[in-house]
């Protein structure tokens, strides 16, 4: 993968609740041959209106460029783009483990405090350890545990962001578009 | 009424009068609806359903409505994909209507399914499934507003057979606006004043014209903008006719077989306004050479496109007929005959390096030039010129000359061959008044030629002149320039085009010689209906100026 002076970039996207609109989404990635990091899609603040969260290491000039060609579908009502410095944002990974290696560990109280994870189903054979948090400290805590006792399953989920502004910019839009719209039909 | 009733209803509503199709099975209750429209809607059946695309294409572009193109589902809809992704790169509005099969089987991999949404979203502008009656007049409605508004493109509607067939109560629809989707941006004033600005500063303006001014309707608010400023402008190949041929600012054709002087002084201006035009890179040859030492002012309607491949140090978005109205508003009366002076003499370098000998040969074969010249004197430079792609197209986008806009039909961004004959088709039945002469290659005639059969059946008047070079010439001149002569695989056998013609009853005949080239072109404009002239061309003929691919578009070859 070529992320070598590529800054992860989130790309933020509102839209109509619409059959193949995740299709009109990537391949204008594909067109560039972009490789999305990571997708997460779910209903947005506002009835209707659908959220999507994408990341992908790309430069800006490049993230431009897809945003407004993103932006330009019909059925999208607004895309832009943020680094990590403007957002809020949260991944969450599982880990599923072996219970008897687990507790050969010794302290299993040390692992779940030093990464703030916690346990979520446990069996005689396996457990399942939730960790959520950035890329980075999920990955820390696979590393360890795949070192020391090995990984039986893992996923990490796609991010999810809010911006550091106020409220979702998306409200400030509508609203001016329907303002827009009564000014031209009372014309 | 039934689905497909409402659907040709919601077609009349949109102002529908033609449609270009082929019928299938899944498409037969749109066809038997039709029956009972025949004095409404004119259908003209092609002959293959790429051209069914390209003649809905060759009708907006020269009518400025929408084109209509209904397809059956599976191969009907697949053979449509070179028209959208054609109309998608030109901005052509058309909207291209397809059965689907029965929605309670889709995705059963059915007889004739075929994913067309997943397969046209990638070309379209838009592209939905009606599922059910109730939806067609909305569709339809939306599908008209988003073809025809903002930057136009191709819309397809894929029409399962059970919504076709189910009753609906049918109410006309109209869509004024959709709130996921802004055609117009908002202007920007500031920097409508800074480019006024700018241009009032500018010693050596040069505006670059493109397809945005005829889409916009913007050709008389265009002329007035350069007058008032005194500002040369050079097209591109899609922007051509939205200036006359013989208006004194119109400095030529841009690009890689454009004029040399507007493409030399694109480097020398000091303020460049391109004026809805998207810097190709046929436009600009290489771009971190191109334009570097003036002024970008870049005229959109759509966003996307500034700074896409050059940067503007100014944007100027909105509707190119209001901003340029508005901007004139703010510009200087300008005197700028210095700097047009300055285009005479590469203009004379060209008539002495290029044109003289090809439109005015005196020993040797026919050129395509000659030929193109001689049927636009004769038309009084007043028809539509259709062509095909290559060297065919090149010698009719620079010689064939313009009098009124909306005047050139041509595979722009694509570059697709057989296009040609199909899109001269359409055009004619978007513009019944006037000639329509179509340049055609010996290579793309065959690529669509079965479109004879739509212009017999049809009664089509259209004059065909075929430049038959025996070679795929544009590619040939490429591998003479560039690739040691090694022609492989661009040279022609063909057959006897005169008597293909002859079987679809369309008169024609050969011209081969200088002396006979006027009385040919007379006896095709004087021959009532279709006509196809075959010019057999000097097979070694290159198009100049060219400037090769890549390289700055100052490096322009002349030949010789
Ligand atoms: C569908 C398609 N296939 C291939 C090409 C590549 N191509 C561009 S020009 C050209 C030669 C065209 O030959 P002809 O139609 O005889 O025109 P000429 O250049 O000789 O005037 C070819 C093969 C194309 N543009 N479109
Ligand atoms: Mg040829």
């Amino acid at each position: 993968m070529e992320t070598t002076n590529k800054t992860l970039y989130t790309i933020t996207i509102f839209s109509e609740n619409t059959v193949g609109l995740l299709n009109q989404v990537t391949i204008i990635f594909t067109r560039r041959g972009l490789n999305i990091e990571t997708l997460s899609v779910s209903a947005s603040a506002l009835e209707g209106i659908h959220k999507f969260t994408i990341t992908t290491f790309s430069d800006r000039e490049t993230i431009v460029k897809i945003v407004k060609q993103i932006d330009k579908r019909v059925d999208i009502i607004k895309a832009y783009y943020n680094t990590n410095e403007d957002l809020v944002y949260q991944e969450i990974a599982l880990y599923k483990l072996s219970t008897p290696k687990l507790l050969s560990l010794g302290s299993i109280e040390d692992i779940i405090r030093r990464y703030n994870a916690r346990i979520l189903d446990m069996t005689e054979v396996w457990v399942v350890l939730e960790k959520t948090g950035h890329y980075e400290e999920t990955q820390a805590l696979f590393k360890e545990l795949s070192e020391k006792i090995g990984v039986l399953q893992f996923i990490r989920s796609g991010r999810v962001a809010i911006t550091k502004s106020k409220v979702e910019r998306l409200s400030d839009m509508l609203a001016a578009m329907e303002a827009k719209l009564n000014r031209t039909s009372h014309n | 009424m039934t689905g497909s009733k409402a659907l040709l209803e919601a077609l009349l509503h949109e102002g529908v009068d033609t449609i270009f199709g082929y019928p299938g099975g899944q498409a037969i209750p749109i066809y038997d609806s039709l029956y009972d429209y025949k004095d409404k809607l004119k259908h003209i059946l092609v002959r293959h359903e790429q051209g069914a695309t390209h003649a809905a294409q060759g009708y907006a572009r020269v009518s400025g409505k929408v084109g209509v193109t209904v397809v059956t589902s599976g191969p009907g809809i697949a053979n449509t994909i070179t028209g959208i992704a054609d109309a998608m790169m030109d901005s052509t509005p058309i909207v291209v209507i397809a059965g689907q099969i029965p929605a309670n089987m889709l995705g059963s991999d059915a007889f004739q399914e075929l994913d067309v949404i997943g397969v046209t979203q990638p070309i379209s502008k838009w592209a939905y499934q009606v599922r059910n009656a109730g939806e067609i007049a909305w569709a339809v409605a939306r599908a008209f507003y988003i073809a025809s508004t903002g930057r136009p493109g191709p819309v397809v509607l894929d029409i399962t057979r059970n919504a076709q067939v189910s009753m609906v109560d049918y109410q006309p629809h109209t869509v004024d606006h959709i709130r996921s989707y802004i055609p117009i941006p908002d202007m920007e004033p500031e920097n409508m004043a800074e480019a006024a600005r700018l241009i009032n500063e500018a010693k050596k303006p040069l505006a670059l014209v493109g397809q945005g001014v005829i889409l916009g309707n913007a050709e008389s608010e265009l002329l007035a903008f350069l007058r008032k400023a005194d500002i040369p402008a050079a097209s591109t190949i899609l922007g051509l006719s939205a200036l006359p041929s013989d208006e004194p600012l119109n400095i030529g054709l841009l690009g890689m077989h454009g004029n040399i002087a507007p493409n030399l002084k694109t480097n020398e201006c000091d303020v460049l306004i391109a004026i809805g035009m998207r810097f190709d890179d046929r436009v600009t040859g290489d771009l971190t050479k191109y334009a570097k030492q003036a002024k970008i002012i870049h005229f959109d309607i759509d966003p996307a496109e500034i700074d896409k491949n050059v940067k503007a140090n100014v944007r100027v978005l909105g509707d190119a007929k209001v901003t340029l109205r508005e901007i004139a508003q703010l510009l200087k009366e300008n005197d700028h005959t210095a700097w047009r002076e300055e285009f005479k003499s590469p203009w004379e370098r060209e008539i002495q390096s290029v044109i003289r000998h090809e439109l005015y040969p005196e020993s040797g074969q026919l050129t395509m030039g000659e030929v193109v010249h001689k049927v636009s004197e004769a038309t009084g430079h007043q028809a539509i010129l259709v062509t095909d792609v290559g060297q065919n197209q090149m010698a009719g986008v620079r010689y064939f000359r313009f009098s009124h806009t909306r005047s050139v039909v041509t595979s722009g961004g694509l570059g697709t061959m057989g296009f040609g004959l199909p899109a001269a088709i359409g055009a004619k039945f978007g513009a019944p008044g006037r000639t329509v002469c179509l340049f055609v290659g010996d290579g793309g005639l065959q690529m669509t030629i079965q479109e004879l059969g739509t212009i017999m059946q049809s009664n089509v008047d259209i004059k065909i002149i075929l430049l038959n070079n025996q070679y795929l010439g544009m590619v040939r001149q490429w591998q003479e320039l560039f690739w040691h002569e090694r022609y492989s695989e661009t040279e022609m056998n063909n057959p006897d085009f005169v008597q293909i013609a002859a079987a679809y009853r369309i008169p024609g005949r050969v011209v081969e010689v200088r002396e006979e080239l006027d009385t040919a072109i007379r006896e095709m404009l004087d021959t009532p209906g279709a006509y196809l002239l075959e010019a057999r061309v000097d097979p070694r003929g290159m198009v100049y100026p060219m400037v090769p691919a890549g390289a700055e578009i100052t490096n322009i070859l002349v030949g010789g």
